[in-house]
């Protein structure tokens, strides 16, 4: 439970940040701060054991049947990214809350800071694959909210963009990766897929899943030919560069390689990949960092460099390269973000990030001087330091290789070659910055930043020198629990500052020396550099890429998509109907067997009258009002047929609801009065003909087919266990309220978000109001005829007595919620019409969204009280009682959760009227002064 | 009977297609009521026609089925909030636009 807490309590942190920002930076930050560090707390304190070789494990399981389990495990390695995530992370939250605006409330910095660092925490803690993998995508997805953490800047925008691609199409070679390898496992559980680390190697799929995983650590890790989005993503704050590309995001990668080292490693495969990326992006990351003039890319591609320096020494699958590894990721963590933060104070004090014009910085700012000039040795491999000493295991490693044969040699010649690349951009970076002369054209005059911002700083380069001096004591115990959680054991090694002179020490010696001659001769080296390679060329590849692709698409998109409705319908339709011909390509029997029902006379002639009103509603859409009087019509035919074919119920929710759409849709005609139709050619007009009679005879032939089969409805046993089970007479009722009550439920907050939906969009809404009716005609100056609203006053309670009649008896005879709710909504609204909207509103002072609300929440509880009895959610009960005149009662509790739906319902029909009746009514239309001659004829 | 009820249904339909390809908002909300009720009957008409059989118990020995009966009286109350909702978003497309027209054609200058 308590390794749950670490990752728990950042993500309780994300969500708190928020809120507390509202009352100001420092509650944010505060929050933050006491979320990371709790945290760290809870690891520390189960830290002990881990130290002496032992595990937390913690198992819950989520989705067994997919092998997708909540377990974790804190064993060394996890340690170790656990404390650099959480220590750095509380670095960067305090360095970001000087370092960003005050004018920033900080609430969205640090929940996005925390959410990242949560999914960080459960990536190193997963002991489950598909775990691993779901953290692994949120630390994709909240990243690209980091980078891109101010959207105004398209720099920002696009560096995160890109990142999200690069990682995310990693991520999804990983996600086919870890299924290979679980099922190659039998298992999605880390224990048992690093157990069965024999079986993986002797897979025949062994190189496919590796190369797979691999393509995942890769891109996250930024190996070349993936890198270009961690320079891109320096468009960031920086302290999200500082915590991104130091201790987090980046080191997933290089995690997932340790993790899951005894699955793959020691292999040829392993080595020639791992090793030869590690190496190729070691080589390629610190000699672009040497030519980069803004000071973040410089750090960038010094990053990339580490990172590829890291890989390759697991890449060499020694259990030496590994613990080598482990302390470069410790050392490298600790280096860059002290760089970085550093960096941006000198981005923060001159206004610019460009070398060539920060110059002799030292006068001006000495202490952080000093403070990024020793973090920058750290980085160069200078003795005394942290740097020095895992660079000196690295070099042993690659002279004690044994995997080129003959060629063994090449390997430290590169070694060399990347630390004399290493030592000249950290130079580079001294000299440039500090001395060299005055600086050019500043925007800002430098000066110390605040005392509280180098805190983190020098924190970092504390740690440097201190692990720099004494790493036995420091550093072996985490490094040594770390190796044996991945190897099983400790194999021996020292850490100590000075193993006699031997060939590693020569090599060090050599990139010093050579480093800083390079430096020396660098403006010729740029000068050939800018010949060469005038520009970055996977970003520009990826940018032509990317380009091409949206013009692809915008082309397509351009051919199926004109924006207009009625080829999207038409489209439709013709999909449809050819999917419909298509799938009765063999014949299909019209009729079934079930015998036909006679005609009368007067079902023909309603069908008749719903002939002709439908025709009309087509022929008369010149004349709106016709129009909609005639689909009137049809809605009462409707009505009839529900009242003819035995539903009772339908009939009378149909009229119900034929009453309200008629009031809404006037209200809509007002504002949309017609006018000429556009003129639509004949060629279109036949066409659209064409395919509203496919579509017609197609729907009747379909309707036909279907009623005359015969069938055996599941309904027998609703209409068997209304009485018993549910209480009531009415079938349908009982089906509604109880039987599929969950799904009445999904409706009524269907109708809820509808109304809210047509809430927002009623807001703020302004609408030409017309003058006069569309003949021309001016609108009668009695608003509120006075007839109408004398005779509909008292009618208001009879109304509303009828649909609680109504409401009450839906258990037994046709009625319930729906259609009573329909009624009180009917009587309301006609009090808005005949009376106006502001005397209604006085005496009833109802408030609509509170209404459904509470009809919402009443069908709910309704459903939550059968959980107290022990019984599934929505089961209703009965209560019997006898009362003294009444007598025999039975009560259901589906009554209140049809009050509930009552109570929804009146809310949603009320609130979209009234607010649709406000449109109209804030401008009241002008009354000419003709107006009554023209009233008289 | 299954005859005439099938085609009421296919010329609602009809009707409510040609009314749906048109242009303007106005014909497309009635397009859509129009379409809903078709929708409604061929629902209904899935539990087969029946007449004097309400699913009332004790009213009669047999019953009709009850189930699309039950389907079709939310679809009705829904079926209202949605043609609310299109028509207030006919109004707002109107509202910002200065037009009622659905197709990709230039809409007339706002008024």
């Amino acid at each position: 439970m308590l390794t749950g807490l670490i990752i728990l309590l950042p993500l309780l942190g994300a969500m708190l940040t928020p809120l507390a920002a509202r009352s100001g930076r420092g509650p944010a930050a505060l929050t933050a701060t006491v979320a990371t560090f709790s945290s760290l707390a809870v690891a520390g304190f189960n830290s002990p054991p881990v130290f002496a070789g032992g595990e937390w494990h913690l198992f819950v399981p989520w989705l067994p049947s997919l092998g997708l389990n909540l377990s974790l495990r804190f064993d060394g390695l996890a340690l170790l990214f656990v404390l650099l995530i959480l220590g750095i992370g509380l670095l960067v939250i305090l360095y970001a809350f000087y370092y960003l605006p005050t004018e920033d409330r900080l609430g969205r910095f640090y929940s996005l800071l925390l959410l990242f660092q949560s999914s960080m925490l459960g990536i190193v803690l997963s002991d489950n694959l598909l775990l691993l993998l779901l953290f692994w995508e949120l630390t994709s997805l909240s990243s690209f909210l980091l980078i891109g953490y101010r959207p105004d800047s398209a720099e920002a925008r696009q560096g995160a963009r890109i990142s999200l691609i690069i990682t995310a199409g990693g991520g999804f070679a990983l996600t086919a990766g870890l299924l290979l390898l679980g099922s190659i496992a039998g298992s999605y559980e880390m224990s048992a897929v690093l157990a069965a680390a024999d079986r993986v190697h002797a897979h025949p799929l062994y190189a496919v899943t590796m190369l797979l995983v691999l393509l995942g650590a890769f891109t996250k890790s930024a190996q070349v030919p993936f890198h270009f989005w961690l320079p891109q993503a320096m468009a960031a704050p920086t302290p999200v560069s500082a915590y991104l590309h130091s201790a987090a995001m980046v080191k997933a990668g290089v995690f997932l390689l340790a993790r899951l080292f005894p699955d793959f490693s020691n292999t040829d495969v392993w080595f020639f990949t791992v090793g030869g990326f590690g190496l190729a992006t070691a080589l390629f990351g610190s000699y672009t960092a040497l030519f980069q003039h803004d000071l973040k890319g410089l750090l960038a591609y010094s990053t990339i460099s580490h990172l590829g320096l890291i890989t390759l020494l697991f890449g060499l699958g020694t259990p030496l390269g590994a613990v080598a590894g482990l302390f470069h990721i410790v050392n490298h963590a600790i280096f860059k973000a002290s760089l970085f933060m550093a960096a941006g104070i000198i981005d923060h004090e001159t206004g610019t990030r460009d070398m060539r014009r920060i110059n002799g910085l030292w006068r001006f700012m000495p202490y952080t001087a000093a403070l990024a000039m020793v973090a920058a040795g750290a980085a160069a491999g200078v003795p005394l330091l942290n740097g020095f000493l895992s660079k000196e295991m690295f070099f042993a490693e690659t002279v004690h290789h044994q995997w080129l044969g003959p060629l063994n040699w090449m390997l430290p010649l590169f070694a060399t070659l990347f630390g004399i690349f290493s030592v000249a951009y950290s130079v580079r970076f001294i000299h440039d910055v500090f001395f060299n002369g005055d600086p050019v054209n500043l925007p800002r005059t430098p000066h110390e930043p605040q005392r509280w911002m180098k805190l983190p700083i020098e924190v970092l380069v504390v740690l440097c020198v201190l692990v720099g001096v004494m790493p036995e004591r420091l550093v072996k115990p985490l490094l040594d629990a770390a190796i044996e959680s991945i190897l099983g054991s400790v194999p021996t090694y020292s850490l100590a500052l000075w193993h006699g002179f031997s060939l590693p020490v020569l090599m060090s010696a050599v990139a010093l020396a050579l480093g800083a001659v390079l430096y020396g001769v660098r403006h010729r080296l740029f000068a050939v550099h800018d010949r060469l390679f005038p520009e970055a060329r996977g970003e520009k590849v990826f940018r032509r890429l990317s380009t091409r692709l949206r013009w692809g698409a915008r082309r397509l998109m351009v051919r199926i998509d004109n924006r207009s409705l009625p080829r999207y319908v038409a489209w439709l339709l013709v999909l449809a109907t050819g999917l419909a011909a298509w799938g009765s390509r063999h014949g299909l029997p019209l009729r079934g067997g079930q015998e036909l029902m006679p005609v009368d006379g007067v079902s023909l002639a309603a069908a008749l009258v719903l002939a002709v009103a439908a025709v009309g509603t087509v022929l008369a859409l010149r004349t709106r009002v016709i129009a909609l009087i005639m689909t009137s019509v049809v809605g009462l035919v409707v009505t009839l047929t529900f009242i003819h074919f035995s539903a009772p119920d339908l009939a009378l929710t149909q009229i119900a609801v034929e009453v309200i759409t008629t009031v809404l849709l006037l209200l809509v005609l007002y504002f949309l009065p017609g006018g000429e139709p556009p003129s639509i050619p004949g060629r279109r007009r036949a066409l659209d003909l064409a395919l509203a009679t496919v579509a017609g005879v197609g729907a009747a032939l379909l309707a036909f087919a279907v009623m005359t089969r015969p069938h055996s409805p599941i309904s027998e046993y609703y209409l068997a266990n209304a009485k018993p089970l549910g209480g009531g007479g009415n079938v349908v009722n009982v089906i509604l309220v109880d039987f599929r009550g969950f799904d009445t439920l999904g409706e009524i907050t269907v109708l809820a978000i509808g109304a809210t939906g047509i809430y927002v969009l009623l807001q703020g809404l302004r609408l030409p109001l017309p003058q006069a009716s569309p003949g021309g005609r001016p609108w009668a100056p009695d608003r509120h005829p006075l007839i109408l609203a004398v005779i509909s006053r008292p009618l208001l309670p009879l109304a509303l007595l009828v649909s609680v009649f109504i409401l009450l008896r839906g258990h037994n005879t046709p009625g319930g919620g729906f259609t009573a709710g329909l009624v009180a909504g009917t009587a309301l609204i006609l009090q808005h019409l005949a009376s106006g909207l502001r005397w209604t509103q006085e005496r009833l002072m109802l408030r609509y969204f509170p209404l459904f609300g509470a009809g919402l929440l009443l069908a709910l509880l309704t459903g939550l009280a059968a959980l107290l009895f022990g019984r599934p959610f929505l089961t209703a009960g009965l209560i019997h009682i006898e009362l003294p005149l009444v007598g025999s009662l039975e009560l259901a509790s589906s009554l209140t959760f049809d009050v509930g739906v009552f109570l929804a319902v009146v809310g949603t029909v009320m609130l979209i009227l009234e607010n649709l009746g406000r449109l109209s009514t804030t401008q009241p239309p002008r009354h000419p002064a003709e107006t009554a001659e023209e009233r008289g004829g | 009977m299954e005859a005439l009820v099938a085609a009421a249904i296919g010329l609602l339909v009809a009707c409510s297609v040609l009314l749906l390809l048109r242009a303007r908002t106005f014909a497309v909300i009635l397009g859509l009521v129009l379409l809903s009720y078709a929708t409604n009957l061929f629902l209904f008409a899935s539990g087969r026609l029946r007449t004097d059989e309400p699913p009332l118990i004790g009213l009669s020995d047999t019953y009709t089925d009850p189930l699309p009966q039950a389907l079709v009286l939310t679809a009705i109350v829904i079926g209202f909030a949605m043609t609310a909702f299109v028509a207030v978003l006919a109004l707002r497309a109107r509202g910002e636009l200065g037009s009622d027209r659905v197709d990709a054609e230039t809409p007339e200058p706002p008024p």
